[in-house]
């Protein structure tokens, strides 16, 4: 009986305590890549509200998580054997995205413990890579910083501490860049309101990048008719450096 | 100017790769080797993916050997006998080449493997040019001219079975060794993503033993057909060929050549040998420090 009294009691402290609603918003819901495409700027953005309406109380961090599709990969690492710097050691990723940005308002291990931001992967120390075979978890965490560190550098993974800002305890908005060498697919931008260590509430929205026109038309053909681009490709070098003979030979 | 290149999957500033091709074309222009050595490590520094710089590559050698091979056919400068021979041993390797290509990328040390290749073949090449550019430059002593070295092929292709006469070459030799040859500069090809004529050049004249005049032109004649069947096989198998970024490189390269073929005609030839001797070997040297020191990258990644 006391047991049942409880549990009524949690519920309702639970529900009492009402959720705000988070009302995300991307700037653009497609990226076209296309002829002249150097990478773009995705504007992440939205609204926290009481489920009355009224602007949500102050206290909230937001943070916002942008992943690309994600691919099996093979993370190699070069050691000096003999006096020559060559690959070594290996580990497989069975799910890596091949993009991953964090903004939050606040650090990370401020705003929560270390167990909540490995179950939401708040932070690029959290992406859940899932590890193929079994390497001891030290070697593991090696492998896992010299990618997060070899795709920083390549611009295809980010935390931006501090990035996202929040107006009048109302409106968030973050800034995240997706450089040219973006894979293209399906981007997920996932929001998450945190209070008190706790997510309270979370929103996802989805956010299309494709290649469209020529670049399309070109990557298509060269996947469904190879033999015909090897030629084409073929035929345009002995165009191209034939012409030129022509062109020369008159000046 | 940015141009976002579509099987590269990164946009690049188009004018800097159009301007890399113009140097390799003048070079090939200038010392009849396609230039393809210089385009894909420099591609590859750039940020352009192993495989796709080393499969557009040989697609941008195909057209800078396209233009050379007409002018040197125009006077008589092509063996097509002895082309057509290595063609076909070049073919044959560089389906070998594709093996090796598959083999050495599944157990990780693709990369390595193409770096010693360049250190140990520039290296040999641009110590052998060097040695044959000095000895000719120098002023012989007493004033007296000197004889000509005894044009003579290496031992080891006389003793190779079944002899066949190359006219244009003034040559008795077993066609198998042009064939031998045709095998291994075509496995180069498909490996290193070169055309391979800085190793055919110095073969044709220093182990084949060829007339000097139609090597240029016969040594082109074998890269534009194994550049060809390159381009094919990356196009079926590895899927890399970049139309776009070929077509940039071809602009620069194409008339580049040009450029360099019009340099070549009023430099002296001995004087042009000493400097790509000197080039190779640079970076030779280059790639043996970069084996040695510390990469900025130690990790790496693969898709599998």
């Amino acid at each position: 009986m006391s047991r049942i009294l409880l549990g009524l009691l949690c519920f309702f402290a639970l529900t009492a305590q009402a959720d705000p609603i988070l009302v995300p918003e991307v700037s653009q819901d497609e990226v076209q890549v296309r002829q002249g495409f150097t990478g773009t700027e995705l504007l992440l953005f939205g609204a926290i509200l009481d489920p009355s309406g009224a602007r949500a109380a102050s206290g909230y961090d937001i943070v916002v998580v942008l992943k690309g599709p994600a691919s099996p990969i093979r993370v190699r690492e070069k050691e000096q054997i003999g006096g020559i710097w060559m690959n070594a050691a290996s580990t497989d990723f069975r799910s890596a995205p091949s993009y991953f940005a964090v903004a939050s308002s606040a650090p990370i291990d401020q705003i929560v413990d270390d167990r909540t931001a490995a179950i939401y992967e708040l932070g690029t120390r959290f992406i859940q890579l899932s590890p193929s075979g079994a390497i001891d978890p030290e070697e593991q965490e090696r492998f896992t910083a010299g990618l997060v560190a070899l795709r920083e550098g390549q611009g295809l993974y980010e935390q931006k501490t501090g990035g996202v800002t929040i107006s009048e305890d109302v409106l968030y908005q973050a800034r995240l860049s997706l450089p040219s060498s973006v894979t293209t697919g399906t981007y997920t931008a996932e929001t998450f309101a945190i209070a008190n260590g706790r997510v309270i509430a979370s929103a996802v929205a989805k956010i299309e990048v494709r290649k469209v026109g020529f670049e399309r038309a070109i990557e298509d053909f060269s996947r469904s008719w190879s033999f015909l681009y090897g030629l084409m490709a073929v035929g345009l070098s002995i165009a191209m450096g034939w012409m030129a003979g022509r062109l020369f030979a008159l000046v | 100017m940015d141009v976002y290149l579509p099987i590269a999957n990164l946009s690049v500033n188009g004018l800097v790769i159009v301007a890399l091709g113009g140097i390799t074309g003048i070079l090939s222009g200038l010392f009849g080797v396609g230039g393809g050595f210089l385009t894909t490590p420099l591609l590859i520094f750039y940020g352009v993916p192993p495989t796709v710089a080393a499969a557009s590559a040989s697609t941008q050698v195909t057209g800078a050997s396209v233009s050379g091979v007409f002018a040197h056919r125009r006077r008589g400068g092509v063996d097509y006998k002895m082309g057509g021979v290595t063609v076909v041993g070049g073919i044959f390797g560089t389906g070998i080449g594709a093996l090796l290509f598959r083999f050495f990328q599944s157990i990780g040390q693709i990369d390595i493997v193409i770096n010693i290749l360049y250190v140990i073949m520039l290296g040999a090449i641009g110590v052998l040019m060097m040695r044959e550019a000095i000895t000719i430059l120098r002023p012989s002593p007493e004033g007296t001219p000197r004889k000509a070295k005894k044009r003579r092929h290496h031992p080891f292709v006389t003793a190779l079975p079944l002899r066949w006469r190359f006219y244009r070459s003034g040559l008795y030799i077993s066609p198998l060794a042009p064939l031998i040859l045709g095998v291994c500069v075509g496995a180069l090809t498909m490996l290193m993503g070169v055309g391979g004529g800085f190793i055919l050049v110095p073969a044709m004249l220093y182990i084949l033993g060829m007339s000097a005049n139609v090597v240029v032109g016969t040594s082109l004649f074998q890269i534009l057909f194994v550049t060809m069947a390159t381009t094919m096989m990356h196009a079926l198998t590895t899927q890399a060929v970049d139309i776009v970024l070929a077509a940039l490189l071809l602009l620069g390269s194409v008339s580049g050549a040009q450029i360099g073929s019009q340099i070549a005609q009023k430099a002296k030839p001995e004087l042009l040998r000493l400097i790509l001797a000197a080039i190779v070997l640079l970076i030779a040297l280059r790639m043996l420090y970069g084996l040695g020191v510390q990469p900025d990258e130690i990790y790496t990644v693969v898709p599998i």
